[in-house]
């Protein structure tokens, strides 16, 4: 028997693109030497206070207007006590209790793949700080604190997800949200998107036992967790075990695709919030945000509604370009270096995606730029080229990191249309093989494309394929 | 010739004249440090490496002075009065103090508190029992004691304090001397170790009103490093002080102050109300009017409550970071757990861990709306009807204390029951960030007692002129302890 399926999100999205910290003033940014990006805030000295970074609080202003939430009338912060050494403070600044979040009871519609959509209603989202991270080592753990204080926006859902597919479609339609939106990279690889996932299971409208599992931190294991965590519950379930199923918070474990308890809701923490006394409240001006509504740049679906309408693209294809917003833009760029759509759209939603995952490097980075791309369309275009040709120009551009006209050069590599050539060609082909012809005539017409590929050998691939068919179907009459 | 026990503007004339030098200065001020420490304990640290610096036009260059030792100093031990931090040296300085080193002062003592300012009473610092240089048998009242201590004893012309429900007034009220917390953000709290943040103020212990807004000119002003400061850029403290306060209306506490209410009153709190009488005839002769107003009682009763509730619940979030991992001396243990609560116990003393239990008591979920909540309430009750006198009145004016410095001997920091408020008022000035000032106005059993002026945010101009025409009223100004004097 299958179950009624009830998920809701907590997406933590660090902000990667202001200079500094959310209370402090050092560089925000991902870094490989530890603890080089610290100010005595970071690491909690005694006396430190925190100064609000007014370019994060913009931002998550912004996710609050595309989230359609509420804006509180003051801005504020509240401290969540609690002890860890990741947590130098003592205390995370964040805002908890409403009314602080800059954002409250939105919602955004989703669409699926299949073309129909749905609607994920936000509880709140706000802005809060990193804690340091910690690694674990066989007898000691090191720490690094480059991360605290790195501004985070976490986004509560509401529990309104009801299957494995909407939740990861909101999750990856949110992370192209911060990246449209300069906000974050939201790279889970840098560990810039967590999420923790609440699942309960039921048979009827009634929500069953919620149990929540912490610190998912990659898509992919988000939809493993809910899958594990779904049948977990649901063998418990069928087995008369509910009762076994407790109101508890669990994690992910990569290395088993298992979740794993670590704690009861009878142990859950009180985190004693209060608000923080060193950052004054502040009033949330409405020109202040009439501002931020008008700055929100093109969204997503904004560009996709406009791949399809304006440049006549597949839903499917526009669904793939818009998925990231540096895909977006190499798509777009390819357009004004004057590439058809369709054909920049077949080129990076085949080949160039193609290239980049197998050799895991992001588009910006990847040496078939788009005047790259125009170079090699263009010579198909004109007929300098077969598309055979040009798929492999594309493949020894990428191999041999070259612009692709010297390669043709080097290559030779030219499609010949010329008539008078091919036609000494194609009678050559002919003289050579006239047995061939007879079977042909004889009614073997796959003969033909003995042909055309005799011809191919002949000139290195260089001929032209289409006029090659013509002159054949002539000679051969 | 002796300088420490003069005020600054004759120090300074002293040196723009050549008649004495900054070092000769820090020798004097050095040597009289050592010579009270052995009596009084008023220091953490005694900086013998002082070094001159070159005199200016800044009335406070090249003078020495004192820093209560919850204050970054950069390279110096800085200890709160602590186990927990006993050997931590900050590598920063606090705001503060970069403002007062920017004038040319040069400190020369780090002087001992009540541990993290969490006391009234100059008996729970790391280091002993801070005495009292008018009588060694007697408390200097905390938490600013080693700073009210050593100004008293005529060490330097003034020393930093901090004062979250009275730690700068109630010293100065028990040593004879001038206590001043100007309103709340005009001078940076950026480098203070926090006690509770919402009630925290730097501010200065000197020996005249004078003194006290030379000093404060020179530390404040608008910092980014701390958000709850503000602009004074247009305020000149020193410069506009002024004694003419004729046709200024003053008000006291009536349930508080009158001696009727004290039924069972000993002599010295007769003594002292009858003096705080006396105060007031001295501001009508100034020609300012006194009121007794009556607040009601149940808000009144409510000031200690109030106080230890909000306190202490951000206190215990404030020492959060006090671990033992990154600073302070690490504890011993087989996790990060066994190890934090090592250091905690080791460290702290019992006064502090009852705070932390009283502050994460009324944090808990199920407790929060009934003492937290409701505290924060009720402060906000007092400092209205604090604002709404101040609309009629330029300033409140109240006696210090039940009396002078308590004797050490059998004191502790509990409270006499029916004199709590006469004890606790002053944390009104915290509540509402007023600006406060305590000054001596007399003796009680041949111990100085004080005499409190608080007035509304951003009117510590004309607190200080009420306090400054009073001052020059009596003849407590500039004395020196004489215990210390003999």
């Amino acid at each position: 028997m299958k179950y009624n399926v009830t998920i809701g999100l907590e997406m933590h999205c660090e902000i990667s693109q202001t200079n500094t910290k959310v209370f402090s003033s050092a560089k925000n940014g991902y870094s490989e030497i530890p603890n080089s990006q610290v100010r005595p805030i970071d690491m909690a000295f005694p006396g430190v206070l925190p100064v609000v970074n007014k370019e994060c609080v913009r931002l998550s202003l912004m996710m609050s207007e595309i989230l359609h939430c509420k804006q509180p009338e003051y801005m504020y912060f509240e401290r969540k006590n609690y002890y860890y050494p990741d947590l130098p403070k003592g205390y995370q600044i964040t805002q908890n209790t409403p009314p602080a979040p800059v954002g409250m009871e939105g919602y955004i519609d989703i669409e699926r793949e299949d073309g129909t959509t749905f609607r994920v209603e936000i509880d709140n989202i706000h802005l809060e700080e990193d804690s340091a991270s910690m690694n674990h080592l066989y007898d000691t753990s090191t720490i690094d604190y480059n991360r605290s204080g790195v501004p985070l926006l976490e986004l509560v859902t509401k529990p309104c997800l009801h299957s494995v597919d909407d939740a990861i479609a909101f999750l990856e339609y949110m992370r192209a949200i911060y990246q449209y939106c300069d906000i974050s990279e939201a790279d889970s690889k840098k560990g810039q998107i967590r999420c923790d996932v609440n699942i309960s299971i039921s048979e009827n409208e009634e929500l069953g036992t919620k149990v929540e599992i912490k610190n998912v931190n990659s898509f992919g294991s988000v939809r493993d967790a809910i899958n594990y965590e779904v049948q977990r519950q649901t063998e418990l379930k069928q087995a008369g075990r509910y009762d076994e199923v407790e109101q508890e918070t669990r994690r992910y474990d990569e290395e088993t695709g298992t979740t794993i308890r670590m704690r009861s809701k009878v142990d859950a923490i009180d985190y004693k919030y209060f608000v923080e006394p060193n950052i004054p409240k502040y009033k949330i001006s409405s020109s202040w945000l009439e501002e931020i509504k008008a700055s929100i740049p093109e969204l997503p679906y904004e560009r996709k509604a406009k791949y399809i309408t304006e440049y006549g693209l597949s839903s499917y294809d526009a669904t793939i370009l818009i998925k990231e917003k540096a895909i977006a833009n190499y798509f777009e760029e390819c357009l004004k270096n004057e590439i058809e759509a369709k054909t920049a759209a077949n080129w990076i939603t085949g080949p160039i995606l193609g290239y980049l995952s197998k050799n895991d490097i992001e588009i910006q980075n990847c040496y078939m730029t788009p005047i790259r791309l125009k170079t090699i369309t263009e010579k198909i275009k004109d007929g300098s080229l077969s598309s055979k040709q040009g798929k492999e120009l594309f493949n020894l551009t990428l191999e041999k990191q070259q612009e692709p006209v010297d390669i043709m050069k080097a290559q030779n590599m030219i499609q010949i249309s010329d008539e008078e050539t091919l036609q000494k060609v194609v009678n050559e082909v002919l003289e050579e093989n006239p047995d061939q012809i007879t079977m042909y005539h004889n009614g073997k017409t796959n003969m033909f494309d003995y042909f055309v590929g005799q011809v191919m050998k002949k000139t290195r691939g260089q001929a032209n394929p289409v006029k090659v068919k013509e002159i054949l179907t002539e000679k051969l009459k | 010739m002796e300088y420490m026990n003069k005020g600054i503007v004759e120090i300074h004339e002293a040196l723009k004249s050549g008649k004495v030098t900054s070092k000769e200065l820090i020798k004097e001020s050095l040597e009289k440090a050592h010579e009270i420490q052995e009596k009084t304990n008023a220091f953490v640290t005694i900086m013998d490496e002082a070094q001159e610096v070159e005199v200016t036009d800044s009335l406070l260059s090249g003078i020495p002075y004192g820093v209560k030792d919850n204050y970054s100093t950069k390279d110096i031990l800085t200890t709160g009065s602590s186990n927990t931090l006993k050997d931590y040296v900050p590598f920063f300085d606090a705001t503060a103090i970069e403002n007062l080193k920017k004038n040319g002062a040069v400190a020369v003592t780090k002087t001992v508190l009540d541990e993290f300012g969490m006391g009234g009473t100059g008996t729970t610092a790391h280091t002993g029992v801070v005495h009292n240089p008018w009588d060694y048998k007697r408390m200097c009242a905390g938490s600013s004691s080693g700073s009210a201590a050593s100004v008293a004893a005529g060490v330097y012309p003034y020393a930093l304090g901090s004062d979250t429900g009275d730690s700068i007034r109630k010293p100065a009220a028990y040593c004879g001397i001038v206590g001043y917390k100007p309103t709340y953000g005009m001078i940076s709290r950026y480098g203070l170790f926090p006690f509770a943040s919402s009630l925290d103020h730097c501010g200065v212990l000197t020996r005249s009103v004078k003194d006290a807004a030379i000093v404060t000119d020179a530390m404040k002003g608008i910092d980014p490093k701390d958000m709850t400061t503000w602009d004074s850029t247009n305020m000149h403290l020193y410069e506009n002080l002024s004694d003419s306060v004729k046709g200024k209306k003053l008000f006291y506490i009536k349930e508080v102050c009158d001696l009727e209410n004290y039924p069972n009153a000993n002599d010295e709190l007769k003594e002292h109300l009858k003096n705080f009488q006396e105060t007031l005839k001295k501001c009508e002769e100034l020609g300012m009017s006194v009121e007794a107003v009556s607040i009601d009682q149940k808000l009144l009763n409510a000031l200690p409550s109030v106080y230890v509730v909000i306190s202490c619940a951000e206190a215990t979030s404030n020492m959060s970071n006090l671990t033992g991992f990154i600073f302070g001396p690490r504890g011993e243990g087989n996790n990060y757990k066994e190890m934090m609560k090592d250091y905690r116990t080791k460290g702290f003393s019992p006064l502090i861990k009852r705070r932390f239990i009283i502050g994460s008591y009324v944090l808990q979920k199920e407790n929060q709306e009934k003492y937290f909540k409701n505290a924060q309430r009720v402060r906000r009750l007092i400092v209205n009807e604090m604002k709404n006198l101040f609309k009629k009145y330029d300033g409140l004016i109240m006696p210090v204390g039940s009396g002078p410095a308590k004797l050490l001997n059998g004191s502790n920091d509990m409270l006499k029951e029916d004199t709590t408020v006469l004890e606790e008022h002053l944390q009104i000035g915290n509540f509402g960030g007023f600006p406060s000032i305590t000054i001596p106005n007399g003796f009680v059993s041949n111990l100085p007692v004080g005499v409190n002026i608080t007035g509304n945010c951003y009117d510590d101009q004309n607190v200080l002129n009420i306090a400054y025409a009073l001052e020059g009223k009596m003849n407590y100004q500039g004395q020196i302890a004489c215990e210390v004097a003999k």
